[in-house]
């Protein structure tokens, strides 16, 4: 399983990658792994506020619908859109494939470093 | 197979209507269609055989063993097609005069009374089509009862995670805010999560009971009391009321309304052979707001207005009433008994064949297993398993829910099956279970004896392709 060192983890399964103040969020692999062949994802707009801890969209796999959960608050740069025709690159690159870039961060979740999200990952099986 | 479209040749066509024998009345121009629909042209003796060919390709429950959780595909009696096809409820109007249609009016009566005695609800409207339209009736029938009372801060429905996926969004199509409850480790609502969410804006609870991973929840009325205490009311679905039905009673443990699948607990055609009836029964306080039809009554000022055209669909109710006399009293407590009996019976004997539960100890009408450890130990998932039972001439239980197990496989005999099918099943999926550890390559391939062996669903849901391709020109 793949989980780049550079990036930080929610226990929901999402990462995170801050750059001069604005966040990238996108599924793991683990994440990817566990739903199977993701075949539709909904997506906020630009201009959307997110909350840490609350949902800013979801995902559908053959299995299940499930939540995408944002770790920060803040306001939503950017979406990108290409997830929406071409879901398929979640499961082929989920740290290529981002879902949102958040602005104006005011607050962040707990997140965890590569070692203990692979650590929560071994818990959940 | 080939297509209907594919046996289509141009001209050919059944003699079933006579030449109009009137003046022929076109339609204004405007609501002409520039060309003929390409409907296929096909003699009557190839449509027998194009259905008869699909219906030896589906599997129902008179092919075998179906133990679809959360369905309830019981058995549905010949009776009730006998019934519902008498002349008197076939050649009936929507429009004809009340005086004229008492018989039918009779039918949806008497069903009415019948299913507010087994819920303990004081009023039954029939006009909702399936379950999730009947939830989403009921939704709007508790936001009447906040908006006529002037609480219109009241807009978050509390679902538990273990949910029906049609129960958000049912209340998200009512206009409301949807909260998740999360569930204890033994599966049950999660009492002080429930308590913590409730409060000013909690415009009510959606609960099925016993719930999806058939325990029944034991601080039920804890829970309701709970929620009525904020000010919120509590909807029941009733898809797995065959579990408690003439047993216990949603009204009486404290729900305020509720919805009944007849095609699931009370023996109508169901899935493709449906149509569907999710009839929606409620407390007096509900009463005003409920959807009216002619025959049906309700429809007063405060209404929420009709759901469905007419009277519903009406001949369900006709085979529903036909069951619940058939059984009496007694015998739909025995329906329910005998379902979570069966059930026991099942989960026993797959546990002793090395299966594991979700949840240990009794359960009531179905039941959980999860194929967790069996994953990762032979690399063969719940969707191997589902797809290898089809070999054995069984339909897969529901796979994948709820969603808080992993890799579950939900089964719900039901009380119409046998001890010998279930004994049978019971070896089928021991011997399964076998082939996954010392063959695991051959439930990947499954299922070998189907028309159709794995259909892939990722295409069919990214590229779904939902009309007949015409070769143009």
């Amino acid at each position: 399983m793949n989980i780049p060192t550079e990036l930080r983890y929610a226990k929901s399964h999402e990462w995170l990658k801050e750059e001069d103040g604005v966040c990238t969020v996108g599924l793991t692999d683990f994440a990817q792994d566990s739903l199977g062949d993701i075949v539709f994802v909904n997506l906020p707009q630009a201009g959307d506020a997110v909350t840490a801890g609350e949902a800013f969209g979801d995902v559908e796999s053959v299995k299940a619908v499930s939540d995408v959960i944002s770790p920060v608050t803040g306001v939503v740069k950017a979406v990108n859109d290409a997830l929406l025709d071409d879901p398929a690159q979640v499961n082929a690159d989920p740290y290529g494939a981002w879902f949102i870039q958040v602005e104006s961060v005011t607050d962040t979740e707990a997140l965890l470093d590569a070692g203990a999200y692979e650590a929560h990952c071994a818990e959940e099986g | 197979m080939e297509l209907i479209f594919e046996r289509s040749r141009p001209g050919r066509g059944s003699d079933l209507l006579p030449p109009p024998d009137v003046p022929a009345s076109p339609l204004p121009e405007a609501h002409r269609r520039a060309a003929a629909p390409r409907l296929p042209e096909v003699a009557e003796s190839e449509v027998s055989r194009h259905y008869q060919a699909m219906a030896r390709h589906a599997f129902g429950v008179c092919d075998g063993f179906y133990p679809l959780g959360s369905c309830t595909m019981k058995y549905n009696p010949k009776l009730g097609e006998d019934l519902a096809a008498l002349p008197g409820f076939t050649g009936i109007h929507p429009l004809q005069p009340e005086h004229t249609a008492r018989g039918c009016r009779s039918v949806l009566d008497r069903a009415g009374a019948y299913l507010c005695q087994i819920t303990g609800m004081d009023e039954m409207t029939f006009q909702p089509a399936a379950g999730a339209h009947g939830e989403f009736t009921g939704l709007l029938l508790i936001k009447a009862y906040h908006v006529h009372r002037g609480d219109t801060g009241r807009t978050v429905i509390l679902v538990p995670d273990s949910a029906h996926g049609t129960n958000p969004a049912s209340a998200a199509m009512a206009g409301f805010t949807v909260r998740s409850i999360p569930s204890t480790a033994e599966g049950l609502v999660d009492l002080e999560a429930l308590r913590a969410a409730c409060g000013a804006d909690t415009a009510g609870l959606m609960l099925t009971n016993p719930n999806t991973v058939g325990l029944f929840e034991r601080d039920i009325l804890a829970m309701t009391e709970i929620v009525h205490a904020a000010g919120g009311l509590v909807y029941y679905d009733g898809a797995n009321l065959n579990a408690i039905m003439g047993v216990a009673r949603p009204g009486d443990m404290g729900f305020d309304v509720c919805h009944l699948n007849l095609h699931k607990t009370f023996a109508t055609p169901h899935g493709g052979g449906g149509p569907g009836s999710g009839a929606v029964g409620c407390k007096a306080l509900l009463a005003p707001y409920l959807p009216g039809s002619a025959l049906g009554g309700g429809g007063g000022a405060q209404s929420i207005g009709q759901v469905r055209a007419f009277h519903a669909n009406f001949l369900v109710v006709v085979r529903a009433l036909a069951y619940l006399l058939t059984l009496g009293n007694t015998g739909v407590r025995q329906a329910a008994e005998g379902a979570v009996l069966n059930a026991n019976y099942l989960k026993h004997r797959l546990e002793a064949a090395g299966y594991s539960s979700a949840y240990p100890g009794l359960c009531m009408h179905e039941f959980v297993l999860t194929l967790e450890q069996l994953k990762k130990q032979t690399g063969v998932s719940a969707l191997d398993l589902a797809k290898a039972m089809l070999d054995q001439g069984m339909h897969p239980p529901t796979m994948y829910f709820p969603l808080i197990v992993h890799e579950a496989l939900m089964f719900e005999p039901t009380e119409t099956e046998t001890p010998e099918t279930l004994d049978r099943a019971a070896q089928a999926l021991e011997a399964l279970l076998k082939t996954a550890r010392e063959n695991p390559q051959a439930l990947h391939a499954a299922p070998v004896t189907t028309v159709i062996g794995r259909p892939d669903e990722t295409a069919a849901a990214r590229r779904p392709v939902v009309r007949y391709g015409f070769e143009e020109g």
